[in-house]
């Protein structure tokens, strides 16, 4: 066990190095999540007025929510880039042959991406906070909205781990992007569900990530909580544990 | 012969060449950069898949926003289709600037230095390909909106003129794009750039009109931001008909961007082809 844990530790160690010291790799994944929140709440607060639209936090806390769990998704996604780069710069060979349990490597990699993505959190809320979003859920709800994130979080990063392990070049980039990018946005971002109109509602309502997001606006409106969603994600996440599972045992035997 | 002597006997036969032979000159080059776009779906893809989906999702998402007292049109569509038409030149921008950061990395540039080739030529061709495919998008984009139901209230006129808009912008984007490539000679510095046009893009009347923007720091952006102003010249053609002041900043600012992004382009190609 010790071994394993070891092994996750510095590969985690050698990820969060990397992105720290290269503003190249870090700053993207701080800023776009400010870009977004700012350009969505501040530039489409009056959407907030149309009829209907009976969210109790305001249009700035509905926001928020999003771009929260855009973020948790986009630092997994952004980690198996690296994966990708490790894969290609032939990084990963040397690895595979001096860790005993190869999946301690990508539990590292869940953990870098986990430690880039409390970084944005913590950007997000203060920036948030500071600009006067209301917060209607109590610290339960709170530590709920924080499950939820870390749970996208491992998610997205087990996805794109399982992409990075299959294709093994950066040129997997986009085939790790892509699918987060559109579920992300065919699922009821500038308005709750209710208020969608046409064949977009109907990608809502079959988008797993529709209930999450409901989740974490009911988190903090202090709402009723559908507690469904957290199967969503947890059965999500067991499915992206096969999926980088069954990706890894794929690199392993072509020799990474 | 030595390079020196070779570029400089170069200047002298380009300073000789006449206009027919710019002219060819020209043709060649942009035939060059026509088939180089259209063989790599990379840079045609994008430039027609992302606008188009980002044009859906807004388009779903956004529809209620047509309930807001002041909103111009009662289609989304109508309102939204302008922002496919700037994402498309930024795209182009994007495709003018990695080509030509490729052709200096690869020794191209150096080259056609040392033919007697003039370095108008050289600028014009290049942005063909761009221009070749900003028309496609544009084409396609307006079509797309026509079968979804746009209705241009200028008529047949208002959409040869936001085709000739689209064309100007892309120029105006490509030259920047150009400008960037030639001067640091990266195309990986050249894709670093796009982040921050996307940022325009998105600080700008992209979702609702400037009155009916909320918050004060983000109306005053939006105000000083040029991108807007490109935006509600399409609009106008679309939604209101033919609006005289809408149309004149549209083509003032796009045109004044042309200007400069080219003489720039120019400017980096000289220095470029010097250093040759």
């Amino acid at each position: 066990m010790s071994r394993f844990t070891n092994v996750a530790g510095g590969v985690a160690w050698r990820t969060i190095h990397h992105f720290l010291k290269n503003p190249a790799f870090l700053l993207p994944s701080l800023i776009f999540p400010l870009f977004f929140f700012t350009a969505f709440a501040g530039g489409l607060s009056r959407v907030g007025d149309i009829p209907g639209f009976d969210f109790p936090s305001g249009y700035t806390a509905f926001q928020f929510c999003f771009v929260l769990l855009q973020a948790s998704a986009f630092g997994g996604v952004f980690t198996g880039f690296s994966i990708a780069a490790d894969f290609e710069s032939g990084f990963t060979r040397r690895m595979f042959l001096a860790a005993p349990d190869r999946r301690a490597i990508i539990v590292g990699y869940a953990l870098a991406a986990l430690t880039r993505a409390v970084l944005v959190w913590c950007l997000l809320f203060a920036v948030a906070l500071a600009t006067g979003m209301q917060v209607d859920g109590g610290p339960v709800d709170f530590g709920g909205l924080l499950v939820l994130a870390f749970g996208v979080n491992v998610t997205a990063v087990l996805f794109a781990a399982g992409v990075a392990t299959r294709l093994r070049t950066m040129q997997a980039g986009p085939a790790m992007q892509m699918p987060v990018f559109f579920l992300l946005f065919l699922a009821p971002v500038y308005v709750p569900l209710d208020l969608l109109e046409g064949w977009i509602k109907g990608a809502a309502s079959v988008n797993p990530l529709t209930p999450l997001i409901g989740l974490a606006r009911d988190l903090i409106s202090g709402g009723d909580v559908n507690l469904l969603a957290y199967a969503v994600i947890g059965g999500l996440g067991a499915l992206m544990i096969g999926w980088m599972l069954t990706g890894l045992r794929r690199a392993e035997s072509a020799g990474a | 012969m030595s390079p020196a002597q070779a570029v400089a006997l170069a200047r002298v036969r380009a300073s000789d060449a006449g206009l027919g032979e710019t002219l060819s000159q020209v043709r060649e080059l942009a035939r060059r950069s026509v088939v180089r776009t259209m063989r790599q779906p990379a840079s045609v893809v994008p430039a027609i898949v992302f606008p188009l989906a980002l044009m859906a999702v807004n388009v779903g998402g956004l529809d209620q926003a047509t309930n807001i007292p002041g909103f111009p049109s009662d289609s989304y569509l109508d309102f939204f289709i302008a922002v496919a038409f700037v994402q498309g030149a930024l795209f182009a921008c994007m495709n003018a600037g990695t080509d030509l950061a490729r052709d200096v990395q690869t020794g191209f540039v150096s080259r056609l230095a040392l033919t007697p080739m003039r370095g108008a030529a050289l600028l014009l061709g290049q942005l063909a390909g761009v221009m070749a495919l900003a028309a496609f998008s544009a084409t396609l984009f307006l079509t797309v909106g026509l079968t979804f139901g746009i209705a241009i209230e200028s008529g047949v006129a208002g959409a040869l003129v936001i085709l000739g808009l689209a064309l100007l912008i892309a120029l105006a984007f490509g030259g920047l794009g150009a400008m960037l490539g030639l001067r640091t000679g990266s195309g990986e510095m050249v894709q670093g750039f796009f982040p921050l046009f996307f940022v325009l893009l998105f600080l700008s009347s992209m979702a609702l009109p400037r009155p009916l923007i909320e918050q004060d720091w983000f109306r005053t952006i939006a105000t000083y931001n040029p991108v807007s102003y490109l935006l509600e010249a399409i609009r106008s053609l679309i939604i209101t008909g033919w609006d005289g002041e809408a149309l004149a900043l549209g083509f003032g600012i796009a045109g004044g961007i042309a200007v400069l992004t080219v003489t720039g382009a120019s400017s980096a190609l000289r220095r470029r082809l010097t250093r040759t």
